[in-house]
């Protein structure tokens, strides 16, 4: 592997021409999908994922109700055709660990003790993928759970910080994920600063990782000011239509 | 013009007029709901979607999804069955296993109160005087919080949408709509009525489908 080694920084520049501190160009679009109760359609940079939500409603098999809250449930998956290689269609080790992070990352803000014995389903397909999928699927899913009219104390923001040639930078992608040192996913709460999903791969210096958790924050406020911007479009766009 | 709020979104410090789909952090009000605020009052925040959650009184269209003695179980578009007992028929009727479906069968359609929501959310459900439907006429189904925006204050929606329409119309709470009318009425009902439902957020909307309303009707002449 040493021996492939490729620049990722020329100039003080990324491969893809962004700064350390930059976001890839983001798309969100709600409301997309129309059986479903709520839906969003969410680019980050070349990532392409769109989210489901349905319910709450009745929750199945049964005895997996819990009598005092909704159950969440969140499924993460990628097509087959998101990879350069095809990917084995269905679900396997690393999608499940996603789902389950997933889910712990949005518990939080759901206020499931209002529907108890229900499920409130969320499905996440990854249609196109280029490092960051799973913080794409969460910014994705809480904008969806958000068009469900599902209770929530707040919207969650999610980006990825990395280390590359020695440098923190923001929001990895799949270049820069593969040849970089290091790589932590984080999801928060914008308004409270209350961090729901961390995950690291590699190894952080401790200033390393406190500098590159600020830098995390503010770019998740950023995904925050446009999560709540496509959400307020949807309705001032089709009121002035007629 | 309506304020179009995210959960989480600042909305006032005066947190003793915090209302429904609102919640109070640190002496501030904050949505819980992606919808828009009703300042009138209480500050609320009235969601653009979401499910039907039975409240004790509210009338509904339920659908018959089972029969296990001695209820009926009744889909009430909400996340939770209802459930409706043989003696709402009456003690005189004699009611027992194998008649049940003579009375209601499965996919038959009713008007129906509900008469008590428990903590586990059971629903318990009290039949209308004229709960039989009977086939007749078309069922619509929206999204229950639309429904305040289609009857509109103190009525003015429901009834101009009846008056030049000719059709009769009934909304039930859980966001079902009941049109009877002839074949050519009920399509200009139940076009008005999406369209209400799709534009519900926007003010100047009673005007908006009277002159909806009208089109049609000179189209008619017209033609």
């Amino acid at each position: 592997m040493k021996e492939e080694k490729i620049e990722l920084i020329k100039d003080g520049k990324r491969l893809s021409g962004r700064g350390f501190e930059e976001l890839r160009s983001i798309k969100i679009e709600v409301g997309v999908l129309k059986r479903a109760d709520g839906s969003c359609y969410f680019e980050l940079g070349d990532n392409k994922v769109i989210a489901a939500v349905y319910g709450p409603r009745e929750m199945h098999p049964r005895h997996f109700q819990n009598a005092k809250m909704a159950v969440v449930k969140y499924r993460y998956n990628m097509a087959p055709f998101s990879v350069d290689d095809r990917k084995r269609p269905g679900p396997d080790r690393r999608s499940q660990e996603i789902s389950m992070v997933s889910r712990k990352a949005l518990d939080p803000v759901i206020l499931r003790e209002l529907y108890p014995k229900t499920a409130i389903e969320v499905y996440v397909e990854v249609l196109q993928s280029d490092a960051g999928t799973r913080t794409a699927g969460i910014n994705a899913a809480s904008v969806a759970l958000a068009d469900a009219g599902i209770p929530m104390r707040d919207l969650v923001s999610s980006v990825a910080i990395g280390k590359i040639d020695g440098e923190v930078v923001l929001d990895l992608d799949a270049k820069e994920d593969n040849f970089g040192e290091a790589d932590m996913p984080i999801a928060m709460i914008a308004r409270t600063n209350t961090i729901t999903l961390l995950q690291m791969d590699g190894r952080f210096k401790k200033e390393e990782f406190e500098r590159g958790l600020k830098i995390a924050m503010s770019g998740c406020r950023k995904i925050y000011e446009l999560q709540k911007d496509a959400l307020v479009k949807k309705y001032s766009k089709s009121g002035n239509e007629e | 013009m309506y304020k179009v709020v995210v959960p989480g979104d600042f909305i006032s410090t005066e947190v003793n007029r915090a209302g429904d789909g609102t919640y109070v952090e640190d002496g501030n009000v904050y949505a819980l709901k992606y919808g828009v605020v009703d300042d009138r009052g209480t500050i609320k925040v009235v969601a653009l979607s979401g499910k039907y959650m039975p409240v004790n009184g509210d009338v509904v269209i339920g659908k018959i999804v089972e029969i296990s003695f001695p209820y009926w179980i009744v889909d009430i578009a909400s996340p939770y069955e209802a459930r409706l007992r043989k003696s709402e028929f009456g003690r005189g009727e004699n009611i027992d296993f194998g008649n049940m479906c003579e009375y209601l069968d499965i996919d038959d359609l009713i008007v129906a109160k509900v008469m008590n929501v428990d903590v586990m959310m059971r629903i318990d459900l009290a039949l209308k005087n004229e709960f039989k439907m009977d086939g007749v006429g078309r069922l619509i189904e929206v999204s229950p919080t639309k429904v305040p925006r289609i009857i509109g204050r103190s009525g003015s929606m429901i009834r101009l949408l009846k008056d030049k329409s000719n059709c009769f119309i009934f909304v039930a709470k859980n966001g079902r709509i009941w049109i009877k009318g002839s074949s050519a009425d009920m399509d200009i009902a139940s076009q008005t009525v999406m369209k209400i439902a799709n534009e519900a957020h926007t003010s100047g909307l009673t005007d908006r489908v009277a002159l909806f309303l009208d089109s049609f009707k000179s189209e008619k002449g017209e033609g």
